[in-house]
């Protein structure tokens, strides 16, 4: 069974329609990237699979195990964040927040998994530092970490790697395979970055509105949306 | 001096003055660490002249002016917040609109009635002699109100504060708090404009968390200290206010002042020491 499976799910704002008749699933240990252009509905079905935006039409089903406020989201960096006066580990834990309900306390669980989680992203170290004081990669890490505290099967990854360098970035990736080979999280990543896209990706959703194409990366490399947009000369 | 001190609580007004002063105080830190880190500071200010428009109908009216400005501050309270989350009007000129639009009612209503007089003066500017015995009972039940919801509820509200998208997508009821938040910081506004002042109880609730910040790097230790350096702030600025018989609102505010300059130095000689 599907960890998400989205059945002709149609999304707008205030009547007009930026996403159509979508149909994609994710299965567990996938590794999916969202690409397209800037005003494709990246963003808009990123909300919508987070339940922050209702569908017009169709609908998203959850499965296997996972709940909808159980994904794993790493968001995009705000402004508040920046000099936000909070340490790595405050942060972290309170990705625990929906496996507690109404209790107000962390427990000694809730500590244990947070800590789990610095250690496999290389961070523990990091646990008392200010949030606002790390670099990007860093706090990349830290997002991360407290995504993976919300999620036992599903990181939801939006634009990762914006303002990172290029050996961060790369690190990043990597990680990112790690977690998803070693741990069979599935991954959903949005992107600009095409290429490694591809190269990481074990399937592919390419967004102009409607699915201009959804399947495996391979396909993908092969078909004719998917020479278009990874341009380059092998393509006669 | 210990005579003088002695002789300022033998007062019951000065009593009041300082319970009312410390608990409002403290609610608006604890209140304003969330809604400064947020980059909702301006809602306090456009609260306390909504209060003031308010407080000036409810006096001409006759009517008791907590029961008047209490829940019209409320609702204005939830309505700023509404209009900072809807994109069509700007938050910022939304405040604006809102708050002198509440002060030429409250001007145009005073200058009707009574006259630009003393009340004026007080409304604007605050008066230790403002608070009643009702303002006590009324000041503790918020503070155990704010109290109750920063210890059962501080994981939600950081957050909330810190990351408002990801605690939605984690099932977190961002709305409930947020309008929880807000209806709460209108009380503590409308209950402390009196004494401090329409035009300086913001004050209250941004000096606090901006002095802690200077120094503090959790968010727990922010919201500890924001809430004993203004009710440390307080006292001294009332005390000030006694002895030298200067206004109470404003010596508060200078106190804070004082404050905020010491953390900055603190934190700025840290932050050299750490190489940073």
């Amino acid at each position: 069974m599907a960890l998400i499976k989205c059945e002709n799910v149609s999304i707008g704002y205030e009547g007009q329609t930026v996403v159509r008749d979508l149909n994609f699933e994710i299965q567990p240990g996938d590794y999916l990237c969202i690409v397209g252009e800037n005003g494709s509905g990246k963003s808009t079905l990123v909300k919508s699979l987070l339940s922050l935006k209702s569908v017009e039409k169709g609908k998203i089903v959850f499965g296997d195990g996972l709940k909808q406020n159980e994904i794993g989201y790493l968001p995009q960096q705000t402004d508040v964040q920046k000099d936000f006066p909070a340490s790595v580990s405050e942060v972290v834990i309170s990705g625990r927040l929906n496996s507690r309900g109404l209790k107000p306390f962390y427990t000694a669980a809730d500590k244990k998994a947070a800590e789990e989680k610095m250690d496999m992203l290389g961070i523990r170290d990091l646990s008392r530092q200010c949030f606002r004081e790390l670099s990007g990669g860093q706090r990349q890490r830290v997002l991360l970490a407290r995504a993976l505290c919300a999620t036992k099967s599903l990181l939801l990854l939006d634009e990762p790697v914006t303002g990172l360098d290029p050996i961060v970035t790369a690190e990043f990736y990597q990680l990112i395979r790690e977690i998803n080979r070693e741990s069979g999280i599935a991954v959903v990543m949005v992107s600009h970055d095409i290429e490694s896209a591809v190269e990481d990706a074990t399937h592919i959703l390419h967004l102009q509105e409607t699915a201009l194409f959804f399947g495996t990366s391979d396909e993908y490399r092969k078909s004719r949306v998917g020479r278009n947009f990874l341009g380059g000369g092998d393509n006669a | 001096m210990p005579d003088t001190l002695m002789e300022m609580f033998s007062y019951p007004f000065m009593v009041r003055a300082f319970t009312v002063g410390s608990l409002v105080a403290l609610c608006s830190a604890l209140l304003g660490v969330s809604l400064v880190l947020k980059r909702y500071s301006m809602i306090g200010d456009g609260l306390s002249h909504v209060g003031f428009g308010a407080l000036a109908i409810a006096a001409a009216a006759n009517a008791a002016p907590l029961a008047v400005a209490v829940p019209v501050v409320i609702l204005a309270a939830v309505l700023l917040l509404r209009i900072r989350s809807s994109s069509r009007i700007k938050g910022d000129a939304a405040i604006a609109l809102i708050s002198t639009s509440s002060l030429a009612v409250g001007v145009m209503v005073i200058s009707m009635t009574t006259g630009m007089n003393t009340d004026v003066y007080n409304y604007m500017f605050g008066s230790i002699l403002a608070m009643s015995e009702e303002d006590v009972r009324i000041s503790v039940a918020l503070a155990i109100a704010v109290l109750a919801l920063f210890v059962f509820f501080y994981q939600k509200i950081f957050a909330i504060t810190f990351d408002e998208t990801f605690a939605r997508a984690t099932g977190v009821r961002a709305d409930l708090y947020n309008t929880l938040i807000a209806v709460l910081t209108a009380v503590t506004i409308v209950l402390g404009m009196r004494m401090m002042g329409a035009l300086l109880i913001s004050s209250l609730i941004i000096f606090p968390a901006l002095t802690s910040m200077r120094v503090c790097r959790t968010f727990r230790s922010v919201i500890i200290n924001s809430a004993v350096i203004a009710v440390v702030c307080l006292v001294i600025g009332i005390t000030v206010s006694y002895v030298w018989a200067t206004p109470a609102g404003a010596s508060v505010v200078m106190t804070n002042i004082a404050a905020l300059i010491l953390y900055s130095l603190i934190g700025a000689l840290r932050g050299r020491r750490s190489g940073n």
